[in-house]
């Protein structure tokens, strides 16, 4: 499947249905029905089995929802009042195009601010605030917006799918419809253990999916494939750029959910210089992913995770480099021969 | 126990790289118990069939907080981030060491007018010239600890800055070799990442299943000048954890740690501390739940280059659960 389709697919957390369906589809396709099975999170879990059992038990994972928001309640002239779900800068929802509601029945929205002209010089030094921000649907009052937008209708960004420069593109989800969409790819790769594809639900609210896909598989190894913030951008120091685009996917010793497990971390840099697959190392301690939760499910399992690098994550227009996309899936499958090899 | 502690400390080891520790702890306990195994994690089980009706797993963890490099600059300088509960304040002007044998200074840069010392304002002097040198003697991703060793502090206490929890690790070895004749089954585990959030107590608690845990830890003493809590003190016996911010101990746990301590004829000290966790936090919640409790080593100035204890705490402790485990 492609990137495209999978990024212009709406999934707020807990509401992944249409990636849940297209990735069911796919793995049923390629695995059979037997392989596939679902959870009370929303997770969809293949299983390829072991043809030698002597091998690791690996997990590989990515989350199949993005960050959004929510409509929480309607005021008197028709605009929606909206929560976050999942991590959200409030400064990245201004003038932004939204989709409210799912599917064929999502309606057009656009978030509003005060017009320039109207606002005053403190107001143009403070960061706009979620409470104060709103969702105009055109709707003429209260109850049309509420008929239409009922409260907890999801709404996700309304953003094109745009290849941009040399390799690069722009959209939104990209966290982490990019680790799905090399997931997918990944279903037929060789390795001859017992192999696990969980594409979770609910990361971005706490690791939700991850939680229940761990303890229930409880692999030997998790492999998480994921994008991280890319700090690259205007002036900042070399320190805290975090990772870069065009670098390859980068590999974590430690975030704030997981610590990698340093013998897969170091048997990883070692392979991916050896087979010269273009990583970085991330140079920052900051996020948390499916890891945190598959290192402690069960009697715990070891970790490693591969970002791809993504510039103004979590917001409408979220960028990254399709090489280090390729990179990821490359690393991943090399790590998998790697492991076979024992 | 003083040359055990002396060697437990002196061994490199911060959260997710405890195998070195447990490499001691395992040459030092092999032959006093019936199994021993380590998990995805790197906990240290080790398993002593007992002829009581109870298992125990009792948990004191082998990793301590460390820096871990983020970053190297141009010049040759490493820019760090924490692994565990760090302090700005306690990490000025450090001598720190990495896995590697590495030595380099913790320092703080200068900092512009109004800025506040944070993490990302310190850096790790390695004495390399540039970048590449930097990188050829360390990788990003490495770990420094503070350097220090133990030594002496007066004539019953000692320094170092691994003696959260490498003091209960000795407590625990020295609790394997000292077992009464007639005893509960114990699971002794010696676990990992403690301090990024009982990680390895979670996931060992759930293999080792038993029907107790009890965590031997380190705990915050009041008794120094202006601490604003009135919690223990140093030298006046173990403490029998009541409750902490993660975990309030069984009753019964509680009422038989107290029982044990006057049958062994130790001082103890009861322990209410306001913030703080340890491993009990874990295995409390593991699977369908368990009694815990934890029995803890009083210590000043935990967190920081210079943790002090006193022996007399950590013999007191060895005697209380002597009787504490006795079926």
């Amino acid at each position: 499947m492609e990137l495209k389709t999978l990024c212009e697919m709406q999934g707020l957390s807990g509401r992944e249905e249409f990636v849940r369906k297209a990735v069911k589809d796919i793995c049923i396709e390629k695995l059979g029905s037997d392989a596939v099975s679902f959870d009370g999170t929303g997770s969809v879990i293949a299983v390829r089995k072991a043809k030698n059992p002597a091998l690791p038990r690996v997990m590989l994972a990515a989350h199949m929802d993005e960050v959004g928001l929510l409509v929480i309640s309607a005021t008197d002239e028709g605009l929606l009042h909206f929560r976050a779900s999942g991590g959200i800068d409030a400064r990245v929802l201004v003038s932004k195009r939204v989709k409210v509601g799912y599917g064929e029945a999502a309606i057009a929205g656009v978030i509003g601010e005060t017009p320039i002209h109207l606002q005053t010089a403190e107001d143009e030094k403070a960061a706009p605030k979620m409470e104060n921000l709103t969702i105009d649907i055109g709707a003429k009052d209260k109850a049309e917006a509420e008929d239409k937008a009922p409260l907890g209708t999801p709404v996700t960004f309304d953003i094109p799918y745009t290849p941009f420069g040399d390799g690069y593109v722009c959209a939104k989800a990209l966290d982490d419809r990019v680790g799905v969409y090399n997931l997918l790819r990944l279903l037929d790769t060789p390795y001859d253990g017992e192999l696990t594809f969980a594409f979770t639900s609910q990361e971005e609210v706490g690791l939700r999916g991850a939680f229940a896909a761990g303890y229930r598989v409880q692999p030997d190894i998790g492999i998480v494939l994921e994008t991280t913030g890319a700090n690259d951008l205007g002036d900042v120091d070399d320190a805290f750029k975090v990772c870069i685009p065009d670098k390859g996917p980068s590999i974590s010793f430690m975030d704030r959910s997981s610590m990698a497990d340093r013998g897969l971390f170091k048997t990883v840099l070692a392979m991916a210089k050896e087979e010269n697959i273009p990583h970085q190392v991330k140079k920052y301690i900051s996020g948390g992913n499916d890891a945190g939760a598959i290192q402690r499910a069960g009697a715990g399992a070891k970790t490693v995770v591969f970002s791809v690098p993504c510039r103004n994550i979590h917001s409408p227009a979220s960028v990254c480099c399709l090489r280090d996309v390729d990179a990821q899936y490359r690393l991943a499958q090399a790590t998998l021969r790697h492991l076979m090899k024992g | 126990m003083k040359e055990l502690i002396q060697q437990l400390t002196a061994v490199y080891g911060p959260s997710g790289s405890e195998t070195a520790v447990a490499d001691v702890i395992e040459s030092l306990v092999k032959d006093k118990v019936d199994s021993i195994r380590r998990d995805a994690l790197g906990n240290l089980i080790c398993e002593v069939k007992g002829t009581g009706d109870k298992r125990i797993m009792l948990a004191a963890h082998m990793d301590h907080i460390g820096l871990i490099v983020t970053h190297v600059e141009k010049e040759g300088f490493l820019r760090v981030s924490n692994v565990g509960g760090i302090s700005v304040n306690h990490s000025r002007a450090r001598r720190v060491k990495f896995q590697n044998g590495v030595e380099g200074v913790l320092y703080e840069q200068v900092l512009k007018e109004n800025e506040k010392s944070k993490l990302s304002t310190l850096y790790i002097d390695i004495g390399a010239k540039d970048e590449a040198e930097a990188l050829s003697m360390i990788d990003i991703g490495d770990v420094a600890v503070y350097a220090e060793a133990a030594f002496d502090v007066g004539p019953h206490r000692m320094s170092s800055p691994a003696m959260d929890d490498r003091s209960a690790c000795a407590l625990l070895v020295q609790l394997l070799r000292s077992l009464p004749q007639k005893h509960q089954s114990l699971v002794a585990v010696f676990t990992t990442q403690e301090e990024l959030g009982c990680r390895g107590a979670a996931v060992s608690a759930y293999s080792v299943q038993p029907d107790e845990g009890i965590a031997l830890d380190v705990t915050i003493a009041s008794d120094m000048p202006e601490m604003k809590i009135n919690c223990v003190k140093l030298g006046e016996g173990p403490a029998i954890k009541i409750k902490d911010a993660a975990s309030i101990s069984h009753p019964d746990v509680v009422k038989r740690m107290i029982a044990a301590a006057k049958a062994a004829g130790v001082d103890y000290q009861r322990e209410v501390l306001p913030y703080g966790g340890t491993d009990a936090g874990a295995m409390q919640l593991s699977r369908g739940g368990m009694p815990v409790g934890t029995l803890s080593i009083p210590c000043r100035y935990v967190h920081s280059a210079c943790e002090v204890i006193d022996l007399r705490d950590v013999d007191g402790a060895v005697k209380l659960l002597v009787e504490y485990v006795k079926a």
